[in-house]
Parts: structure tokens; sequence; C-alpha cells
């Protein structure tokens, strides 16, 4: 079919090839189940370095479309469902850092016990539907991935998750659900509005085109759109699955979660309900403003008095990510640029955090920071780790966590409402709250005397531990030291988005 | 270009950074430091070779009829914000970044080579960490040069940070002690603090002038105070906000008061480390800030009150505190925040009114001046401290007392820097406190007068600190410990350099070098100020004397004759129990608390008790599915029963 | 005439259907209902269309099917009394839910 000879699709075929080389495998070889998931994530990080540079190279050669690489199937024609592809700049960072996150994450699980061929179907199957959301612009498709990257999730919480984790994992998936419910309703009214003559449509591009939603719907489906993405995106005060989820998720499981599924709710925001309904858009920000700014400033201080790491980090998740969707509402290129460099820097971030926690959970038996003290004697890597993840996080100049916000708090800036003005330095005076709470769990959880005689005994991370988060160390720092290169892809992405929104709103455009 | 090198500046410190930090671990301990240091030898040599063809190079260009030219040796676009908003990272070469070049390469390298002595034990074996020491060192040395070379003030925020980072590394590079983790995280966070309003002012100062770029603003400083067009907000126009927002980052950074109690406790660090950073370099950085942008402060005399006001009663409330502190470190880090807001005020009082901005600009040649000779002096101050403390294992001066018999080298050195502190001439800090005070009786005689007193204080208690630490009485070796005595030459040598320059510094015609506007400022000393400053010192220096060179009552007395204002001043008026009351009592609990708390009870209880109706309405409903066949057919049959009713009614009717 | 009996039947079947508590009970009375009916079938035959035969091979057929379909219940009611050492079905509620 012609439709594979697309790149795209095999960020579908290569996850799910390996989920049949890993049904293939008994469920005790625990060596053919790694070689297998190794094999399958490094092959994505190839697909999606070899993206990259195809998408630079397109763009080098003056393919200045809006998506590029597209193709389409149609497997529903009734509804007109295709199975649409194509990708813009958003799209190939985001895929690249889910592909990064992946490779990460098998490492961090090299361990996992019980069921370990189970835990890693399981797995990949959560990144079928995430490269598959990354990778179409068809509604429906769209849809239908991003359900494919939430039910896995309840198993891999309920089954191999830790404490209070069958509440957990049933919050999560259910509120995730509901805010599914409403994108459900949110995305049938946009079909059934997507074309003035009668050519319905569930393509993202063909609609925004067609421009055709009336304005009085567009007020009613953007707030379903929004909030059904902005669950996802933990936006308040749709964020408890969160940290519950977070604190009972296995270490590989948080790391995607936060890494990857996080942003597609940042991403579908973006890519449905605010190109698709500029008008309700413009209208409606100042509601979802306030909330994401209040996620900001709240996740930022909740955190600070958690006690247990994974419930820090989440809370920070929620004011980093809030941030992402308060700079997606800024409407102007730079602060939605500045929006995926925080959803890569982020992801990474996060991922690195949550794979830190993992590993010396793993050794302490214990998440708790009072029940920890020292740890940087004990395990130097694993502590140099964590420092390095919580100044990317605080915001240190190279790493990638200042890049992205400085780029969302200049861009804000650009508007000249007083209103947005206002809460961008609200929105700032996060970044000394997020020094509080990465310093004090800095010092207590890794400076100090050590707290427990047992923990003397303990190790320092294994080449696997090493190699999964290195990979991310490196990326942080990359983002953080090259920031231009990623700008470049993204920026030009926006374009379109701000020039709809430049019809209601007083966009700046650059 | 003489000044294509330049870029080796960065390069070298950020090599040795991630070279020492990565692979020092492998390599010996002794070799580490050694490496560390040969390579802040070279970089040394680099700074003083583009400084000084900076200085007195001729085919460059530096000097275009009479007027100091900057130079923009390197420009890269680092970080794309909008079309006109873009950073870039590069070297910027002016006289005062010229200069900092000097002062950070010269007492960075000093203090990598006294700290080969210092970080070791009395055997000369290092102690832990010691690679992860030289790394730190590098990285904020390279952090410091980035800052002061900065071509634009996004640059130069990012390069705040970096160095607020190194110095957080640093002050608890002793990471087990509980103390040393408090007091740097307090550091970073209070800096950070002040970074966040640094952070506000570049938004609001770039919105408006499209423009990151220092040349760019200094080009017109009018058309950039203008672009916001008489925009005012609460009575102050735009700009004013901006430039007072970006004097907060400053005064974080600079220790000015209210955002001073960082810098006592960073004393917790190695004490070349406080030498380093929290004396000679990182503290000016925001005296650095105000200076960079001196040309949009001066016409803006909104935001440069606010600074005079801010650097003259830090001056005296350091100076004060200075007076009663028993730990050497801490009186020496007040002491340091005093001369700090000496150099703030001095920036403060020029002005472009009435002789133009040439000749008003004295105040930004002697602040200049005063950063040079202060930085180098103090140094000294801190490095001898360290000296000291490595022998005595002590902060504290009651363990001190009458060390002059045992380290003259040190004491010596010491004297020479209280000398050049207090002003007495030919030592350097004469000259360049001179000139502040001369600026500041030409902007007005009250200025001129409260840092003439803030300058007898000053004189009074370094001397209180030297006799306390080398006279007052015996020293009293303790049972099992070696005496005292001057430490090795990596030790010895590098305050013997910073003490020949405190005594020759004050000899450079700065005036011929920096200036505000790059033209040659000529001085001329002025006799009575000159005169009744030197006077002052003396009578401080002789108030000192009188008592505590030799053991006496006196200063009990006076302590038990003024007990609540010495109490006050020694916990520095209450200033730490400020912060704490507000951070911990009202942000911790009134704010953090609450808003866990609503976060768990309100909205989790919010979704918990969506899903229990949920399920209590489903086990209310699940009666009705009761399993039992009777009942369906019971229900079945009164149900066909009814509909035959029904159609035998309506066929019937 | 012949269908008073049947509907008394059914009635009695309907009745024991609901209120008895015992399974061989409410299986006698299921029977009741399925004999009632049989009658039924065999009555409108003859009354309605006396030269087919449908409704008598229906009415026989269902006694047929009504012999297999009470050996199969009175199996299940044998196992679970078996299991559950009872015969009563408010008492056999594990089940439910």
């Amino acid at each position: 079919m012609e439709i594979f000879s697309n790149i795209l699709i095999y960020f579908v075929i290569v996850p799910l090839l390996t989920l049949a080389g890993l049904a293939l495998c008994r469920n005790k070889g625990i060596g053919a189940i790694r070689t297998v998931a190794v094999t399958g994530a490094s092959a994505l990080m190839i697909l999606a370095i070899t993206l990259v540079v195809m998408f630079l190279q397109e763009r080098g050669a003056g393919n200045d479309a809006e998506m590029i690489l597209t193709a389409s199937w149609t497997w529903y024609a009734p509804l007109n469902i295709k199975l649409a592809l194509g990708v813009d700049g958003v799209s190939v960072v985001m895929i690249l850092l889910s592909a990064f996150i992946v490779f990460a994450g098998v490492f961090a699980s090299w361990k996992m016990d019980p069921l370990p061929k189970q835990f890693f179907l399981w797995f990949f199957l959560l990144s079928t539907g995430v490269f598959g959301f990354f990778i179409s612009i068809d509604l429906f498709t769209m849809f239908m991935f991003y359900e494919v990257a939430l039910i896995p999730m309840y198993l891999l919480i309920g089954v191999w998750g830790s404490g209070n984790k069958n509440y957990s994992a049933m919050k999560l998936t259910l509120m995730l659900m509901g805010g599914s419910a409403f994108l459900m309703l949110g995305i049938l009214g946009i079909y059934f509005h997507s074309s003035a003559d009668g050519n319905l449509t569930m393509n993202v591009l063909e609609i925004a085109h067609n421009n055709a939603i009336p304005e009085n719907w567009q007020l009613f489906l953007f707030p379903m759109t929004f909030v059904g993405f902005g669950v996802l995106g933990a936006m308040f005060p749709f964020h408890t699955w969160s940290p519950d989820g977070h604190a009972s998720a296995p270490t590989a499981v948080s790391m995607l979660h936060a890494g990857v599924l996080m942003k597609l709710g940042g991403y579908g925001c973006f890519r449905i309900a605010i190109y698709l309904m500029p008008f309700a858009a413009s209208e409606l920000s100042w509601i979802f403003l306030t909330l994401t700014g209040i996620s900001i400033v709240y996740g930022a201080f909740s955190a600070c008095v958690q006690t247990d790491l994974k419930y820090i980090n989440a809370y920070s998740s929620v004011s980093h990510c809030g941030m992402v969707l308060f700079a997606i509402l800024m409407f102007n290129q730079t602060a939605m640029t500045g929006a995926v460099l925080q959803m890569l820097s982020h992801g990474l971030m996060t991922a690195l955090f949550f794979a830190l926690i993992g590993m010396i959970y793993g050794r302490t038996h214990t998440r708790d920071i009072r029940d920890m003290g020292g740890m940087m004697q004990i395990m130097p890597f694993l502590g140099v780790g964590y420092v390095i993840a919580g100044l990317a996080s605080l915001g240190l100049p190279g790493l990638s966590g200042f890049v992205a916000e400085m780029t969302i708090f200049i861009g804000s800036y650009e508007n000249a409402d007083v209103f947005r003005r206002v809460l961008t330095i609200l929105g700032t005076s996060s970044i000394v709250i997020t020094a509080v709470y990465i310093l004090r769990v800095v010092g207590k959880l890794l400076f100090g005397a050590v707290q427990n005689e047992h923990h003397k005994q303990l190790t320092d991370a294994n080449w696997f531990e090493r190699l999964s988060t290195t990979t991310l160390m490196l990326s942080v720092a990359i983002i953080g030291c090259f920031p231009n290169f990623f700008v470049d892809i993204i920026r030009d992405s926006f374009l379109p988005v701000v020039k709809a929104l430049g019809e209601f709103f007083p966009v700046v455009i650059q | 270009m003489a000044f294509d090198f330049s870029i080796l500046v960065l390069a070298i410190p950020l090599f040795m950074f991630l070279f020492l930090g990565l692979v020092g671990v492998k390599m010996g301990k002794k070799i580490t430091g050694v490496v560390g240091t040969i390579a802040m030898g070279v970089t040394l040599f680099i700074c003083y070779s583009i400084a000084l063809t900076y200085f007195f190079g001729t085919d460059q260009g530096q000097v275009v009829n009479g007027v100091r030219q900057s130079i923009l040796a390197y420009d890269w676009n680092w970080l794309t914000f909008t079309d006109k908003l873009v950073v870039k990272l590069g070297i910027l070469l002016d006289p005062i970044s010229a200069m900092m070049l000097i002062v950070i390469s010269t007492i960075s390298f000093l203090v990598h080579l006294f700290s080969l002595g210092y970080m070791s034990d009395e055997y000369g074996k290092p102690e832990k960490g010691f690679q992860r020491y030289y790394s730190f060192l590098a990285l904020f040395t390279f952090s410091m040069l980035g800052l002061v070379v900065a071509t634009n003030i996004f640059q130069m925020f990012i390069f705040f940070e970096m160095v607020g980072v190194s110095s957080y590394l640093l002050i608890g590079f002793y990471y087990t002690s509980p103390a040393a983790i408090h007091a740097s995280k307090k550091a970073f966070i209070v800096t950070r603090l002040a970074d966040l309003f640094f952070l506000v002012g570049i938004m609001i100062l770039s919105y408006y002038t499209d423009t990151f770029d220092f040349n760019a603003l200094m080009a017109s400083p009018e058309s950039a105070l203008s672009s916001a067009h008489g925009q005012t907000f609460m009575g102050c126009s735009v700009m004013a906000w901006a430039l007072t927002f970006i004097f907060i980052g400053g005064a974080g950074k600079s220790a000015m008061y209210p955002l001073h109690i960082w810098l006592p406790d960073a004393m917790e660090g190695p004490t070349p480390v406080s030498a380093l950073i929290h004396a000679a370099t990182m503290v000016v950085a925001g005296v650095f800030l105000v200076a960079r942008l001196f040309p949009l402060y001066v016409l803006e005399q909104g935001a440069m009150n606010i600074v005079l006001v801010v650097g003259a009663f830090t001056a005296l409330y350091a100076a004060a505190i200075a007076c009663v502190q028993s730990d050497i470190k801490r009186a020496l880090a007040f002491s340091t925040i005093s001369q700090i807001a000496y150099m703030m005020t001095a920036l403060a009082v020029s002005s472009n009114v009435g002789e133009g901005i040439h000749e008003g600009g004295l105040g930004y040649m002697a602040s200049m001046f005063h950063l040079f000779t202060h930085a180098m002096f103090k140094a000294l101050l801190f490095l001898c401290a360290g000296a000291i403390i490595h022998a005595v294992h002590s902060n504290e001066n009651s363990h001190m007392h009458g060390l002059h018999k045992y380290m003259p080298i040190t004491s010596i050195a010491f004297l020479i820097g209280c000398l050049a502190i207090a002003g007495i001439p030919p030592f350097a800090g004469f000259f360049s406190k001179d000139e502040i005070l001369v600026a500041c009786y030409e902007k007005s005689p009250l200025w001129g007068v409260w840092m003439a007193i803030v300058a007898g204080m000053t004189a009074f208690y370094m001397f209180r600190i030297y006799y306390l630490i080398f006279h007052w009485k015996k020293h009293e070796v303790k049972e099992g410990h070696h005496a005292p005595h001057d430490m090795q030459w990596t030790m010895t040598l590098p305050l013997i350099i910073l003490a020949v320059i405190s005594c020759v510094a004050g000899l450079i015609p700065f005036g011929n070098f920096v200036t505000v506007d790059g033209k040659a400022l000529e001085t001329h000393t002025n006799w009575p100020v000159a005169i009744s400053s030197v006077c002052i010192a003396l009578v401080g220096i002789g108030l000192a004397t009188k008592m505590y060179y030799k053991e006496n009552k006196l200063p009990a007395q006076l302590k038990s004759k003024f007990n609540g204002l010495w109490t006050a001043a020694y916990n520095r008026f209450y200033m730490d129990e400020l912060y704490q009351f507000i951070t911990h009592k009202i942000i911790f609990q009134k704010v953090c608390k609450p808003i866990a708390w609503f976060d768990r009870h309100i909205i989790d209880g919010t979704m918990n008790l969506l899903a229990d109706m949920t399920t209590s309405a489903s086990f209310a409903i699940r009666k009705l599915q009761s399993g039992s066949i009777q009942s369906y057919v019971l229900v079945y049959f009164l149900g066909a029963i009814l509909l035959a009713a029904v159609t035998m009614v309506i066929v019937l009717i | 005439m012949y269908l008073i009996p049947s509907l008394i039947m059914f009635g009695c079947g309907v009745y024991g259907f609901i209120t008895r508590k015992n399974m061989i009970a409410i299986l006698i009375s299921l029977e009741l209902m399925l004999n009632s009916v049989d009658i039924n079938f065999v009555v409108f035959n003859r009354f309605l269309y006396p030269e087919q035969l449908d409704g008598m091979f229906f009415a026989l057929f269902a006694i047929a099917i009504a012999a297999a379909e009470t050996a199969v219940a009175i199996a299940i009611i044998i196992n679970v009394y078996r299991v559950a050492k009872k015969v009563d079905i408010s008492e056999i509620t594990k089940l439910k839910f």
C-alpha cells in the first residue's frame, strides 16, 4: 500500500512489531524480552532521529507546507475517518522526545519484576498510542490513539505499581476517561460543523482551512476540547489524578506518563482546541489563563510541603505543565514556542527525576525525605543526577528548563494587555518557589548526615541505570546549550495558528 | 583582531569545569589541584594580555578621538525569542569589563593557589572532594567572566544565575554540615528572589526598547528611556520601574539591605571561596550591573535615588553590625556589605546635570576604582582570615588573640589590608575612597558627612578585628595542638602579592582608563575632603587602639552600658529572624500548608465525593436487579396484565 | 369449556412460581404453566383448524422438551443441593451481584 512508503507509519508499526516479538518470548526468558524491548526502543530512536533529519531537509529544500510527509488512508468511509498522517515542527520534536523517553524507560525498567513480558507488552502498547497520536492529523484517529495510550496505564499502575495502587490507577483512569468524554463530545461537534458545504471531514488541516465552525458552537465546543485535553495536561482543578498516579506508578510508567503522556494534553490543546476554534479561544482564554496561572503557583506551593519524593515531583509537574498550557494561551509565537520547549524540557527532566527516584526507592525502599539523608555520600552518581535534574527544574542556564521558561516569560510579556502581563509576572514568581522546593529536597535527601545506618550498605547505579539517566541528562543539557536548533524547528509551525488567532485577537505576529 | 583569542577566557575555565568534574575523580587529588591552578594561570595570562592590549594597545581602534570604544569581540545567536529579541552570547570589551577581567582572573588565580594549601590538612593531604572543589571554582570563574563580558542584558542574567549556582555549590561544599546546607540554600533563594525582579525588569525594558543589547541601549539612552512613551504605572514611569527592578536584581547579588541576609551565612563555605566569591567578585556583580546600565540610570533620577538611599543606608547599617561581630569571617562579611554599598552610593551620586556626564561621572569612576581596590584588599583580608582559621581551626576571635608572635607574615598582610580599607594614604583604599567622598560632597554635604562617618566606623571595626586577632592578650595554645604558624608558600605567596597590590594600586591613574564616557577624567585631590577623611580614619583607628590593643575592661563596660544596642547589632538587628518569620511562619505555614490541605481535601475530596456518589447510587439501584426470577416474573406478569387491561380499555372504548 | 382448567392451571402455576421458595416447587409450578399452555394448543387447534394437526404436534413436542428441561433442572437442583445443602432460593445468594 502506498501509505507504507511514509516513514511516519513506522512509528506505529515498530512498537506493534515489538509487541509481536514480545508475545513470542517465553514468560521467563528475561534475556529475550530485554533484547526485543531494547531493539524496539532503539529502532524508534533511530527512526525519530531520521525523521528530524528528513524534516530539516524538507524545510531546507523550501517545503514550507504546514504539514509535511502527509499521507492518508481511509479506514471508515461513512464517517470520513482516515489514517491521515503528517507532521510539523511541533510533532517532530514531540516524537523525538517520546523516542528518547521510551528508550530511557526501557533501561529504567531493566529489572522489572514480576511479569516482565506483560509489563513490556503494555509499555509498548502505550508507546504505540503516544506515537500514533503525534503522527496523525485526523481527529478520530488521534482520539483513538489517545485512548490506546490511556488504557495500558490502568494496568501498568494497577499491577506493577506500589502503595495505594488500586485507588490511584482507578482515579487516574476515571479522571482521564472523564476528560475523554468531553473530548469525544468536542470532536463530534467539530466534525459535524467541519464544513459549510456538507463535505464533512475529520482532517484537522481541512477543518482549519474550512474555518466553518459557527461562533456559538465554538463557544460550546472549545471548553469541551480544552478541558478534555487539559485534564491530561494536569490543569487546575483537574490535576489530582497526577500526584496519586505518579506516586503509585512504577518508574518507567511515571517517566512515560509525565514525560510524554501529559504532553498529549498540551499538544492537543494547541492542535485541536485552539487551532480549530480561534474565535472561542480568544473569547474564553481568560478563564483558562486564570486556571493555568493558578496551576503554576498552586503546584509550586503544594510541592513545598510534600514529603514524598514522587509527590513533590508530581506537584512540580502540575506547575510546569500549567506553564505549558499557560504559554499556549498567550497566543503568540514566542510564548507558544516556549510552551513546546517547556514540554520537551519538562518531559526529559521529569523523566530523569522519576528514573532517579525509582532507583533511589529501589534501594532504600522509602520515598519519604524525612527518612533519608546524606545520599550523596552513598550513591554519588544518582546524587549528582538528582542535582542536575533539580537545577534543570529550577531553571539553571545551560540546562533545558531555563531556555523554556525564559521563552515563555518573554513571549507572554509581549502581549500588551494588562491581564496577561499581570499573570505573566505572577507566573514568573514560580521560579523562586521552584528553587525553594527543589533545594529543600536536595538538601534533605542528598546532603547532610546519613539518617539511616542501613543505607550505608547501598550501592551506586548499575550500568543500565547509568545509561538510562545519562541519556536523559545529556538531552537536557543539549536543549539547554543549543536551544536555537529546536527553536528553529518549532517556531514556524505556529504561524498558521497565530494567523488564525490574529483575526480575533491582537496578537503580535513577528 | 587581537581579541580573537578572548574566547579562550571563557573556554578554558568551562573546559576545566567539565574536565575536572568528569575525569577528576580518576586523577589524583593533588594533580587535579595543580592542573586547575595551571589552567587558571593560563586564563590569567590571557586576561591580562587582553586587558593590557585594550588599555594600552594602539592599533585596534580602542581609542577614537580620545574616547575609549567598546569592542564586540564575539557575538553568537543563542536563542531567538522574536525577530528583534535575540539572546546572544558574546564578549564585549570596554573599560569596565577589561578591568573586571583583571580583577577576577587575579583573585581567582590566587585563590586557586591558596586553596592548594587551605584545602589540605596539616600534613598536606588534600581533603575529600578536592576535585569537586576545583571543578566548582572553575565553573565559578567561567560564570563570573561570562558575566562581565556580557554583550547584552540577557547574557548578564544568564550568568547571574550561573554565578548564583556556583556560589550555591561552593557554599554548600561541606555538604554534610547542616549549617552549610542551610546557608547555601538561603544564599540561592534570596538571590533567586532578587533575580526574579531582575527578570521582570528585563522583560519590561526589552519590551519597550526591543533589544537586549547593551550597545544598542547605550547608543542613545534617551530614546531608550522614551520608548515607553511616557507610560506610567502607579505614578512612576515604566522605565523607572524597570530600572528599579533591575537594581533589585543587582542588590540581591550585592547583598544590599534588605537582601543582605544571605552573605554573612555564606561564610559557611571554605574561606578561599569567601574571598573569591563573597568578597571580591560575585558580590560586586550588582554594582557592575548598575555601572553597565549607568547611562540609563543617570537619566532616570527616580531609580537612581532608590539606589542612593539603599546604598547609603546599607553602608551605615552593615558598618554598625560589623563593629560587634565576634566571628571574624562574619565581621569581614559585614564589612564587605558596607563597602559594596559604598560603591553603589558612589554610582548613585553621579549626575549628568550641571557639569554634564563627563564631570558628573566622577562617582562612576570612583566606584569602579573602589571596586578594583576593594577586591584586592578584601581578598587579602579574607585569605589572611583563611590562613588564621586554618591555623587555629576556629572562626571565633575569642580563640585567637595574640597571634602576631606566631604568624608575623599573616599579621603584616592583614595590617596592610586594614590600613587600605581604612583609607590611610598611601594604601589603595585611600585614593578610591577619597574620590567617592568627593563625589558625595558634590551631590550634597549630607551624603558626604554620612559616608565619612561610615569611613570612620570602617577604620574602627577593621582595627578592632585586627587587634582582637593579633594582639589583645597572649595566645593560649591548647593542649595537644601545635602552636599556630605561618603557612606554606602556596598560601603565603598570594597574601604577599595581594598586600603589594593593596599598597600600590591606589597610584594607578584610574581616571585615564575607566570613565563613564570613555574620555580620560582628570582627578584632583580635594585636600579638605582628603584631610578630613584621613582624620576620621585616624580617629577610628585610635579609638580601636584604645579599646582593643591590650586586654582591658573598656569594651565590656561599653557593652553593658549600651546593652540593648549591642545585642541588637550583634543579632544583626533581627533581620534574619524577620525573614525566618515571614518564610516559615507565613509562607510555609499559612500559604503552603493550607494549599496542600485544600488540594488533599477539597479538590481531591470533590473527586472522591463524585466517585463515592457513583458507588452509592449504584448500590442504591442494584436492589432492582435482585437476581430472583420470581420477582422478575411478578413484575412481568403485572406488566402483562396492565398492558392487557389497557388494550382492552382502548378496544372497548 | 376446555379453556377453564387451562386458565386455572396457568394461574396456579404463576402463583406458585412467584411465591414458592423451594426450587422443586418452582419447577412444578413451571410444569403446570407449561402443561396449561399445551392444553391451550390442543384446544385451539381443535376449535380453529380441526383439519390440521399442527397444534397437536406442537403440544407433543413441548411435552418432550419439557421432559428434557425438567431433567436438566432437576440435575441442577440436585447439584446445588449437593453443594449448598439446601434448595431454598432465597438462601442461595452466592452468585448474586
